[in-house]
């Protein structure tokens, strides 16, 4: 019963798994990865640890906004002056630090934003807020 | 203790429980930089603190996983280990790994210290549970396969139960899907699907066969009751479990981009993982009240019988609040992930990791049970902690709700921010909560410093 059943339900979540694979080019926006810059704004959302505090497509940390679509609620600009901006210093206000990064990097990180932004995932999150 | 080689356990349990402080420490500061945003910023940003959290917990999960098994496994294998040495080169090797990441977390940049450990090469760091420098992530790997040689080598020469089994399953899997972590694509959706093959399928998978072996043997020990009867439960449990869990992972593949029938295997499947917790606590109370032996370990049957309630309500109830894909689509990565995640490892695994602490470490220290007086403060700690953790689920679970009503029900959405803002009051009473949790974890410590007057029964 164990073995089988484990066995079973294990074969099924991989046939699942090889049939999302081969959904997932319709939904997962991979055109967006031949741009290098969004390859490079992915690594760049790693080695900074920004999911230590916001959350991406509703994953990471829950201390700050989530940022699957900030590219639709900001503005590519906005996102840029606020990475440079940081920290903003106020008194008692959760504070974001400051990365040092170049005008290049920020705008891979953009060019990230907007590639998930574009993800379909089934309407998720339910507004604008996040 | 019956093999003198189960004494290993010991240095393993001592640095849990010192990394459990750390773990605790650094959760009081983050829950004091929800309300008062530049608490110690920019020394600690919320960040590297949740860094040290998740990962302190994680890793004294695993030496208190380890050290349960050295204790547990020459036992039920009726040999001695088959490398006692072996086994402590692994533990200092572990506690120094894990010591210099988190110093590396603390004084170094995260971007520094990924250029510094080799991320280029192969770039896994940056992602929840997994920040791990990559030499950390190898580093795990080679002492979970040398872990993993000693205790199978142990069964194979030894007697083969269904316990020592089950556990060796479970550890087996442990390490096989941690090696998904080396996995990170850049296809964000692929990187999100394969994430989860560590992540939920270690918690709602192979984890939960260790929990059902070391809660089997512990009740085989404490109350006396056949073997052949915990077995079968025990069996029972752990299939109910993967024919759940596995298709369960579904509940994380509703909104990444995957595609929409995950809504309903992950919604049926999911849904029914409560069943396995719940048989859990069945199993604990069952045991207890069909003991055929009044042990004199109370304290260890209170964890016990507190695993079985705290794990079905952490992740059963809590689990379903929120599993079924349209109530997740309102609570997804907010506050009540949160009381979730909160409640469940505290239920589940801190607390079996405890009872296995709690019932070996009076028998390592050359006596049956603790004093009585030792056993009182003991059980303090237990009650504390696990009301403060109750409380601290509450709280979160309260302030998840409001925020979810105002930035994602509400006519007119409010931004994350003047949500946070809206619900502060409850950040508040989850940070004194807190407090109570430090102190109940402190006061359990200091059961092990009264001395023991009973004399070991073997
Ligand atoms: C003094 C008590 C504690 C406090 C104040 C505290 C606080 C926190 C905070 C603020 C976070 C970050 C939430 C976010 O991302 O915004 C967190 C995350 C987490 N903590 Fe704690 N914590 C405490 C105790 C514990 C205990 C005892 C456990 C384990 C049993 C635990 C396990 C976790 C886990 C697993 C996460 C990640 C949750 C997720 O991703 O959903 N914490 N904690
Ligand atoms: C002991 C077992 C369990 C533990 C330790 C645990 C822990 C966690 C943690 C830490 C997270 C947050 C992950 C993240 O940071 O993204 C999470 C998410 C989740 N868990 Fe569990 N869990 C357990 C069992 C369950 C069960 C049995 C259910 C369902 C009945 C469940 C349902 C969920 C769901 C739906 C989410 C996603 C929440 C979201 O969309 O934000 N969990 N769990
Ligand atoms: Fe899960």
């Amino acid at each position: 019963m164990f073995y089988g059943g484990t066995i079973f339900f294990f074969l099924v979540f991989l046939g699942l798994t090889y049939n999302t694979e081969q959904v997932l080019p319709k939904r997962d926006n991979r055109a967006a990865l031949a741009d290098p810059a969004v390859v490079a704004g992915k690594k760049l959302w790693e080695t900074n640890q920004c999911i230590g505090c916001h959350s991406l497509l509703g994953e990471g940390a829950y201390f700050a906004p989530e940022l699957g679509n900030v590219y639709k609620r900001r503005g590519p600009e906005f996102i840029k002056a606020w990475i440079q901006a940081q920290p903003t210093g106020a008194p008692g206000r959760r504070q974001m630090p400051q990365f040092n990064l170049t005008d290049k990097q920020l705008d891979e990180l953009v060019a990230f934003f907007k590639y998930v932004g574009e993800i379909d995932t089934a309407k998720w999150p339910p507004n604008i807020e996040g | 203790m019956q093999y003198k080689s189960q004494a290993v356990s010991k240095p393993y349990f001592i640095a849990a429980m010192g990394l459990f402080v750390a773990q605790i420490l650094f959760g009081l500061i983050m829950g004091l930089q929800y309300v008062m945003g530049d608490f110690l910023f920019p020394h600690i940003p919320f960040n590297v603190a949740r860094m040290v959290h998740t990962n302190a917990l994680i890793v004294w999960l695993l030496m208190g996983f380890m050290g349960a098994a050295y204790y547990l496994i020459p036992e039920e294998s009726e040999t001695e280990l088959f490398s006692p040495k072996l086994a402590i080169a692994l533990f200092w090797i572990f506690l120094v790994a894990a010591a210099l990441t988190v110093v590396g977390y603390l004084l170094v940049p995260y971007a520094t210290l990924a250029k510094m450990t080799g991320n280029d090469l192969l770039p896994t760091m940056g992602r929840e549970f997994l920040e791990q420098p990559l030499i950390t992530k190898i580093g795990i790997v080679v002492v979970a396969l040398a872990f993993l040689f000693n205790i199978t080598m142990t069964v194979l020469k030894g007697r083969k139960t269904a316990i020592n089994t089950v556990l060796l399953v479970g550890l087996w899997g442990l390490a096989i899907f941690f090696l998904f972590s080396f996995y990170n694509p850049h296809n964000v959706v692929r990187d999100k699907f394969y994430w989860w093959w560590v992540v939920h399928l270690w918690v709602e998978g192979v984890w939960e066969l260790i929990l059902g072996a070391i809660l089997a043997f512990v009740l085989i020990k404490i109350t006396g009751v056949d073997r052949e009867v915990i077995e079968k439960w025990l069996y029972v449990i752990i299939t109910l479990t993967l024919v759940t869990g596995i298709l369960g992972t579904g509940h994380h593949y509703y909104w990444i981009g995957t595609p929409e029938y995950w809504q309903w295997f992950g919604s049926i499947f999911s849904a029914l993982e409560p069943i396995p917790f719940f048989a859990m606590t069945l199993f604990a109370f069952n045991m207890v009240n069909r003991r055929r032996r009044e042990h004199p370990n109370k304290a260890a049957t209170l964890w016990a019988l507190g695993t079985g309630v705290m794990a079905f309500l952490g992740a059963g109830v809590w689990g379903f609040l929120h599993t079924l894909a349209p109530v997740n689509f309102y609570t997804h990565g907010t506050q009540i992930t949160a009381a979730h995640g909160h409640m469940a490892f505290y239920g589940a695994y801190v607390m079996v990791v405890i009872t296995m602490i709690s019932y070996a470490m009076p028998l390592m220290r050359g006596r049956a049970a603790n004093s009585n007086k030792a056993q009182v403060v003991e059980m303090w700690g237990f009650w504390l902690m696990t009301i403060a953790m109750v409380f601290i689920t509450l709280f979160l679970t309260a302030a998840g709700i409001l925020q979810v009503w105002l930035q994602r029900v509400a006519a007119s959405p409010m931004s994350f921010m003047d949500a946070q803002d809206q619900v502060s009051m409850f950040y508040w009473m989850r940070e004194w909560s807190g407090v109570v949790f430090l102190i109940g974890l402190l006061v359990y410590i200091w059961s092990f410093f009264i001395p023991g007057e009973e004399k070991a029964k073997a």
